[in-house]
């Protein structure tokens, strides 16, 4: 009996963890991103509205740079903020000098975006990036 | 076949950035916390003799602001010295080409986990903090992160495109609180004389640009004395020459200048005559200043790479290179090995 129901507990276990997760969280995407001579590579994105991309961002100059991806109104705060580093919200991240960085973003907006460096004139100096949602 | 050295035009003005105590909100590179640096004009003597190059080069600046700022300049060479200049010897040049201005020569005198520069020699100058490194474009920007210069958005590019060249810099700090011991102001300056041995010299200009707005003017007076006249290479003045860049005067440098030249301080080792000098004006938008200047007295062109206009691994040769000497000799060690084995070597009599 002990014997029987070991079996059928052994048979259920599949069935149990599997109901528990159910909803899985939506697998990422990961895109490599690498910055050199202050400029992002690739230059250029595009993904579908609703899916959730990876970044891991690797900054190949000897100075600090930021990866900040979002709206024209998310570049403009940027650009004239004084935050002194990032990485809690979502698409937003400091990366030191030879460092390398992740964050995870869920494409939910309608609009093409742009991904830039607001650490000083950078992104005047042309360090930014398309990102077209389709 | 050794190069023939040649006097070498050298331009410190270099970079300018601000050490700042706190975070700098605006234009990292060039603004102090309390106020802003701006570069005026440079000028440098380059002069070559006796196997040994020596610049004596000056920045003149209109503020200060509250922090700490300072330069990074180029060297093609590793210094023997850096020394206090006298003050006589730019004016003095200055005067030559300009008879009528009395140009005030100023002086500047300024986390990772990956490897920071090496530290070569160390030293003051009045209230300037000097220290000569050898490492790349990151190690030196590294270094410089990590002593506080806030390096601009082209720092990466433009100290890797001089690192690929030399791997040697000299960061130039001006230490404003001994500035006010020793009552300099704004418009003073500190002349340094670097001496450094060397075989292949060139002048940074494209270090002129750095932080700089693509639009923003760069000037610049540059002077050379060799003992030939020299080949320039961008050619300067002429049609199809490097915009912004015009040969004033090119001319075997007179005996009282001279004379003048070396009664000033440090300066006993410039010969008394068979110099020649050459005056060179930038002015240009630092958008367009890619390129240095390279020179060459012995009626060879100068290289492409030491003006910039050539990436060192595109001119790397089996002539130029010694290391890359050795395939080929083994190769031909060989092939003598085979041939001698063979009796094709054998002479073989009539």
């Amino acid at each position: 009996m002990n014997r029987l129901m070991g079996m059928t507990l052994v048979l259920a276990a599949p069935l149990v963890f599997g109901a528990c997760a159910a909803d899985p969280e939506p697998e990422a995407e990961t895109i490599a991103v690498n910055i050199n001579h202050s400029r992002f590579n690739p230059n250029d994105y595009e993904f579908q509205s609703g899916t959730t991309v990876r970044f891991v961002i690797h900054n190949a100059d000897p100075i600090d740079h930021e990866f900040i991806l979002g709206g024209k109104d998310v570049q403009d705060r940027h650009e004239d903020g004084t935050e002194p580093s990032h990485g809690t919200i979502p698409g937003e991240v400091s990366i030191p000098a030879g460092g390398t960085r992740t964050t995870t973003y869920t494409f939910t907006e309608s609009e093409d975006l742009i991904i830039g460096c607001h650490l000083p004139r950078h992104y005047d100096y042309g360090m930014r990036a398309e990102v077209n949602l389709v | 076949m050794s190069r023939r050295r040649v006097g070498m035009l050298f331009i410190s003005a270099g970079l300018m950035v601000v050490v700042a105590a706190g975070p700098v909100l605006a234009c990292g590179g060039l603004v102090a916390p309390n106020g802003s640096v701006n570069l005026l004009r440079t000028t440098t003597l380059a002069a070559y003799t006796d196997g040994v190059e020596h610049y004596i080069t000056s920045f003149e600046f209109s503020g200060g602001g509250g922090g700490k700022f300072g330069s990074i300049v180029p060297l093609p060479d590793v210094p023997s010295k850096v020394d206090k200049a006298g003050r006589w010897t730019l004016q003095r040049l200055v005067e030559e080409v300009q008879p009528s201005v009395l140009a005030e020569a100023a002086d500047s005198s300024g986390q990772i986990a990956r490897q920071s520069a090496e530290v070569l020699l160390e030293t003051r100058v009045s209230a300037l903090d000097i220290t000569v490194l050898k490492g790349g474009g990151d190690e030196v920007g590294l270094w410089a992160k990590r002593n506080g210069f806030n390096l601009p958005p082209d720092a990466p590019e433009v100290l890797d495109f001089y690192g690929d060249r030399s791997p040697i810099f000299m960061a130039v700090r001006f230490n404003i609180e001994r500035a006010e011991d020793k009552d300099l102001g704004v418009g003073d300056g500190i002349p340094v004389h670097v001496t450094i041995p060397t075989d292949q010299p060139w002048v940074p200009l494209r270090i002129l640009a750095l932080g700089r707005e693509s639009n923003e003017v760069v000037e610049a007076d540059v002077f050379t004395l060799t003992d030939d006249r020299p080949a320039m290479l961008p050619v300067a003045g002429l049609p199809g020459a490097a915009r912004g860049m015009s040969l004033e005067r090119s001319e075997p440098a007179g005996e009282f200048l001279l004379a003048d030249l070396r009664s000033d301080r440090g300066m006993g080792w410039l010969p008394e005559d068979g110099m020649w000098l050459n005056y060179i004006r930038i002015n240009t938008p630092a958008g367009e200043l890619e390129h240095d200047l390279a020179l060459n007295v012995s009626g060879e062109s100068p290289s492409l790479i030491d003006a910039g206009l050539e990436a060192p691994s595109s001119r790397l040769s089996v002539v130029d290179d010694p290391a890359l000497w050795w395939p080929w000799i083994l190769a031909a060690v060989i092939a003598f090995g085979v041939l001698s084995a063979t009796g094709r070597l054998a002479t073989r009599t009539p």
